[in-house]
């Protein structure tokens, strides 16, 4: 006998369902994250707020590994991102037990938001409050994948996409500027992105790379050094365009 | 590990729902315990009663070109011949196989529900089950229901992904991956005969008549095996059935009768 039998995620008379698009607003207020598929690379990268000088910084990590070849970046409640994310490891493992295979990236985006769903549709509980960008190389094709899942339990595949604060301006820019791309490139791209709602500088934003080789989270000096190459090309185009062109 | 008996569902009623079927049920139906003053001694000999003596012989081995799959298809309750005709070898789907050793409709049963989550994995990953994932699924399941009496011997014979690929799994919860297997009351017979003639590369038309050869001989001379020695292939773009021939015809074909030479002949003598 359910002790927990009336539901707290009910419709409402015009077909919402308010919890879910509550959880929503969370993840709107949670930190940015970007997430950008190269041809051989997918990058994600996170809004990092500034760290209180007490804190032990490396504590926080924002992008985590799920498996060898799959990552997560999350935004909305990071105290739900653990549960979630400790359920999805457990998954991984289960998977390579059972088949002796590790997951797809599809398989493992599908399972999270089969849980997110559940606990739309389940007594007693709400809903999780914060969406993924799940990455990572599909380990028979090699081929490189981004997810998005969200709190009501849907997800689809991206080229390039961004969830949190200030997603939808990063989306915009996105879709404007985003083409194929391999490597560096790729990784300037997505941080080019994040630039567009973040303070330059390495110590506000984290990002992490993943190749076929696995995930390298990228150092400050390193996100520092990019950020500066992205400053002078913004710098050299506005000249271009400022000065009349003399060539041609 | 909950027990899959997922193929045993008839009419399930539905929680809560009032009905005079389901009064009276307030749980999965159970059936009696026998009052004796040692049970783990009785279930033990109780599934040593029930355990058929797996009377088959079935083969499989991997070579250059794909996986062959042989088996008999005589079926005994004891010294009583019940069937000439059994198919022990099962078609789980167009790319892989499955071998019948043990209880007929333990293997029978559990190949079918195999047959289903591979089918379902398809659906659900876009892509085939590997043969690794398939017989592991299998072991697992029949891992859980160990000590339960259920007798399967198999062998998981396809060709996925990564190329041919053929596993021994059975009802203690084993699970072998190798290149040669035979399984069944014949088997010591036919790997005598498999493991003299075997050759990684050789055509598909000489490992099928080692695979005939290796259970015509099981059949000669193991009782619980006979009938017809069916012959399968796995290739890249699936299974297919190259044989099935009587072992009886098998052997005037192996050893024909030869006329022998008289020493000396009856005469009719003239009556005296």
């Amino acid at each position: 006998m359910a002790r927990y039998d009336r539901a707290i995620t009910v419709f409402s008379p015009d077909g919402h369902l308010f919890q879910v698009e509550y959880a929503l607003e969370a993840v709107r207020k949670g930190n940015a994250a970007v997430g950008v598929r190269g041809t051989d690379i997918v990058v994600l990268g996170v809004e990092k707020k500034s760290a209180a000088k007490l804190q032990d910084s490396r504590s926080v990590r924002k992008i985590v590994n799920l498996d060898d070849h799959i990552a997560l970046a999350c935004a909305g409640l990071k105290a739900d991102a653990r549960v979630l994310i400790n359920r999805a490891r457990i998954e991984c493992q289960s998977h390579r037990l059972t088949v002796e295979d590790p997951v797809t990236v599809e398989y493992i985006t599908r399972y999270i938001a089969g849980l997110q769903q559940k606990y739309t549709q389940s007594g007693g509980v709400r809903p999780f409050g914060l969406s993924t960008l799940i990455v990572g190389f599909d380990p028979y094709s090699g081929v490189p994948s981004l997810y998005q899942t969200d709190p009501s339990g849907t997800f689809s595949a991206w080229k390039a996409n961004a969830t949190g604060r200030n997603s939808n301006s990063i989306r915009e820019f996105l879709e404007k500027n985003y083409k194929e791309t391999s490597g560096q490139e790729t990784v300037k791209l997505a941080i080019r992105a994040l630039l567009e709602v973040v303070e330059s500088g390495g110590k506000n934003i984290e990002v992490a790379v993943m190749t076929k080789e696995g995930l390298r989270q990228l150092d400050e000096a390193e996100i520092d050094a990019i950020a500066a190459e992205i400053e002078a090309e913004k710098e050299a185009t506005e000249a271009a365009k400022k000065a009349p062109p003399k060539e041609k | 590990m909950k027990l899959d008996t997922s193929g045993l569902e008839s009419a399930v009623p539905v929680w809560g729902a009032p009905s005079e079927l389901v009064d009276g049920f307030s749980a999965a139906p159970s059936f009696e315990v026998p009052n004796t003053t040692d049970f783990d001694g009785f279930q033990k000999d109780a599934i040593q009663m029930v355990k058929p003596a797996k009377g088959t012989t079935t083969l499989a081995f991997i070579f250059k070109e794909g996986v062959m799959v042989a088996a008999d298809s005589r079926a005994s309750m004891g010294g009583y011949i019940s069937s000439q005709s059994v198919k022990k070898i099962i078609e789980i789907n167009p790319y892989m196989l499955g071998t019948m050793a043990g209880g007929a409709a333990d293997c029978q049963f559990w190949h079918r529900n195999l047959g289903i989550k591979c089918r379902l994995h398809e659906l659900a990953n876009k892509r085939r089950i590997s043969v690794t994932g398939a017989s592991k699924l299998l072991a697992n399941i029949l891992y859980s229901y160990r000590g339960m009496g259920l007798s399967v011997g198999t062998m998981i014979a396809g060709w996925d992904e990564t190329g041919p690929g053929l596993y021994y799994v059975d009802s203690e919860g084993g699970r072998l991956k190798g290149m040669r297997f035979s399984v069944g009351s014949g088997s010591p017979y036919a790997y005598g005969v498999l493991d003299n003639g075997y050759r990684y590369d050789m055509s598909v038309e000489e490992a099928a008549e080692l695979a005939r050869r290796s259970i015509y001989h099981a059949t000669f001379r193991d009782g619980a095996s006979g009938g017809v020695a069916s012959v399968y292939y796995v290739g890249p773009n699936g299974w297919k059935k190259l044989s099935g021939d009587d072992v009886g015809e098998l052997h005037y074909k192996y050893y024909p009768v030869m006329p022998s030479t008289v020493e000396q002949e009856m005469v009719e003598v003239a009556g005296a």
